[in-house]
């Protein structure tokens, strides 16, 4: 029998038509859609008198351009409260469950969908966002779409698709103490290039991967896209289904049984051929911070941006243009750097893991005088745990300040913004130009870097401030 | 949405050669609070064309009167990051309806061709000779043949020819959308859902 790949089984399995030299009919199991890139998609169903084909298929939450204070009250920001009541009002119509600002399971998507067991294995999922290649940690092909086919889904529960290439990273061996997922995942990036895996899918695999716990999974595969990939999977394994054991719409019983059958199947067969392969040591992985403003532009927290040496011709002025914006030099260390901002929080590093990290990193320290330390759980569900295991107390004790949960400062479409020329050292996965408001300075780095740079106030490898 | 038939354009070019434009450079997430696509136009490149108080910056392409058309010559890795298709409307009711680049980021292309734009992936040493003489000859005219599947500097008659699938050609040059396509095969989808 032929060798297929992980990626290969789950896609073929949903083809519904192969168009002669043409993409695929690509079957959607579940959609995601959230206020921002839903309500076109929406207008032009209308326009063309077509219903949502299957409802329960979609699931919807208000996220993107939400306050992060008061959300017991109307939103104050007209257009970002036209966006939400249209999203009620598009969910009642169609019969589309909604889970709204203030109920129990209120959050960012791509949060949302794994804690309530809506992401399985072998699953396809889209949503009109790029970070949907989170999900992909359960072994689900998820990936970003545009409105248009946002469109499309509602109306046919299909796009059209092209197969991407595959590419296979493997990370061997044992993370050091102090690194993280977001530090691999920012090592990769930093290696192969912000569009080192376009026109790609990529699985990750090996002992450094395997030994993750799902919230660590997802951090990696959501800035799968950072790398210009479709989007990123993982095999499922006992660590996937000890997971979704007993989750809200985990199948049960019996079901549960079959299901954990068929999902034990997923896996790339011995000798499958990617089109692409790289393999890291987990050994050569550090503390990473980014310094430019592309997540390709990562280096070691302890190292210095690189210099403009072998750079020649757009190369060189897009480099040069992007450490201006920074206010970099080229060949400096970036430890030490002063920093005003830190935020922890978005769909990469906004999970509960993530949240008790930082909480017991800074626990009886205090967070340093120049800087405002903001934290926005990814979802009620992560505030209500936060609030329940102590560690709100803990935070705020060390001047942080908790927010109520939505995408936030990730992209700043709602009040909390970093302002002009200010440094932020964020735990979400953009350090594009404007990114976290127009003219700030945004570093990518983990949680545990970013609360160690909340109490020292400076650039820092947390290995070096919280030595116990 | 159906858009115009794109078959063959002439125009003169706007040279961006800034390497990994990415969609938050194109149309910054403030500006995705419609409900309606209309007016995105007015904020494409909205930081890099605007200062804060909203004047326009000199220095930026948009704003030299010398340079104008319907074709965008972009830097490599154009459109990498978010999946807002809010890029390409902004691209779109701007008034391009091509951008050609020697690399694209995958659902920025996407959405290009789901919404009318043409995406021309031309090879890096083709890219920069389109880039040069655009730049210094602004009236520098380029030809893009869909039928023919090229792109062709007239002042030189140098061509590249680029590739779109015969499916995504089609539905480019009768201005048909995916959607139409998937609902003609409905009774397939019903069937295959009920496998699922
Ligand atoms: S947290 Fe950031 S990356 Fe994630 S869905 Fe929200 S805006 Fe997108």
């Amino acid at each position: 029998m032929e060798k297929t790949t992980l990626f290969d089984k789950i896609w073929d399995a949903h083809v519904v038509r192969s168009v002669p030299s043409g993409p695929d009919v690509f079957f959607i199991d579940k959609h995601f859609i959230h206020e921002v890139t839903s309500p076109v998609a929406f207008l032009n169903l209308e326009k063309r008198g077509v219903k949502v084909k299957y409802p329960h298929r979609t699931i919807a939450t208000p996220d993107h351009n939400v306050p992060t204070v008061d959300q017991d009250q109307t939103i104050k920001d007209k257009l970002s409260r036209m966006q939400v009541e249209k999203l009620r009002e598009n969910c009642k119509k169609y019969g589309i469950e909604l889970h709204d600002l203030g109920s129990a399971h209120h959050g960012i998507v791509h949060v949302i969908g794994p804690e309530l067991g809506i992401t399985q294995p072998g699953m396809t999922i889209v949503c009109g966002d790029s970070h949907t290649s989170t999900h992909g940690a359960f072994g689900a092909i998820a990936f970003g779409i545009g409105t248009s086919e946002v469109e499309m889904v509602f109306a046919t529960q299909c796009i059209m698709q092209s197969k991407p290439k595959k590419m296979r990273i493997t990370v061997e061996g044992e993370i050091g103490p102090g690194v993280t997922s977001k530090d691999i995942i920012l090592y990769i990036i930093a290696k192969i290039s912000a569009a080192g895996a376009t026109g790609y899918f990529v699985e990750y695999a090996g002992s450094a991967i395997q030994s993750l716990s799902m919230e660590a999974r997802m951090t990696i595969c959501n800035m799968s896209i950072e790398m210009g990939a479709r989007g990123g999977l993982i095999a499922p394994d006992e660590t996937t289904f000890n997971y979704l054991k007993g989750k809200q719409y985990s199948p049960a019983g019996e079901d549960w049984d079959k299901a954990v059958a068929e999902w034990s199947k997923l896996k790339t067969d011995d000798g499958a051929v990617f089109d692409k392969e790289y393999t890291f040591d987990a050994a050569d992985i550090e503390p990473m911070i980014t310094y430019g403003t592309n997540p390709g532009m990562g280096i070691k927290v302890l190292g210095n941006i690189p210099t403009t040496e072998g750079m020649e011709g757009s190369n060189k002025t897009s480099y040069l243009k992007s450490l201006d914006y920074m206010g970099f030099a080229p060949g400096e260390p970036v430890k030490g750097k002063q920093v005003d901002y830190v935020f922890v929080g978005s769909c990469t590093n906004g999970r509960i893991e993530d949240i008790r990290s930082v909480a017991a990193f800074v626990k009886g320290h205090k967070k340093a005088d120049n800087i405002t330390a903001w934290i926005v759980p990814g979802s009620k569900e992560v505030e209500k745990m936060a609030q329940e295991e102590g560690l709100v107390k803990i935070l705020e004790d060390a001047g942080f300040e908790l927010r109520q949960p939505g995408c936030s400062a990730c992209l700043a479409m709602n009040d909390d913004k970093i302002p002009a020329g200010k440094y932020a050292v964020s735990t979400s996965n953009r350090n594009f130009e404007g990114r976290q408001g127009p003219g700030a300075r945004t570093m990518l780095a983990s949680p545990l870097t970013v609360a160690a740079v909340a109490v020292k106030g400076e650039i820092c490898d947390p290995r070096e401030v919280f030595q116990n | 949405m159906a858009y115009d038939k794109f078959t063959v354009l002439t125009s003169t070019a706007v040279p961006l050669p800034t390497e990994n434009v990415d969609t938050d450079q194109i149309i910054p997430a403030r500006f995705l609070k419609a409900t309606e696509r209309e007016g995105f136009g007015d904020n494409l490149f909205r930081d890099w064309r605007y200062d804060v108080e909203g004047n326009p910056k000199k220095d930026f392409v948009l704003n030299d009167p010398t340079y104008s058309g319907k074709i965008l010559v972009a830097g490599k890795n154009f459109g990498s990051g978010s999946s807002r298709e809010h890029a390409v409307w902004a691209i779109y009711d701007y008034g391009f309806r091509c951008v050609v680049s020697s690399f694209f980021a995958d659902i920025f292309k996407n959405n290009c061709l789901n919404i009318g734009v043409l995406p021309v992936t031309v090879s890096p040493e083709f890219a920069d000779k389109l880039l040069s003489a655009v730049t210094e000859n602004p009236s520098t005219e380029i030809e893009v043949s869909i039928p023919a599947q090229t792109i062709t500097l007239l002042s030189t008659g140098e061509s590249e020819s680029f590739d779109i699938n015969s499916y995504k050609k089609d539905n480019m040059q009768n201005g048909f959308d995916d959607i139409d396509y998937l609902l003609n095969m409905e009774s397939e989808i019903d069937e295959f859902e009920k496998t699922r």
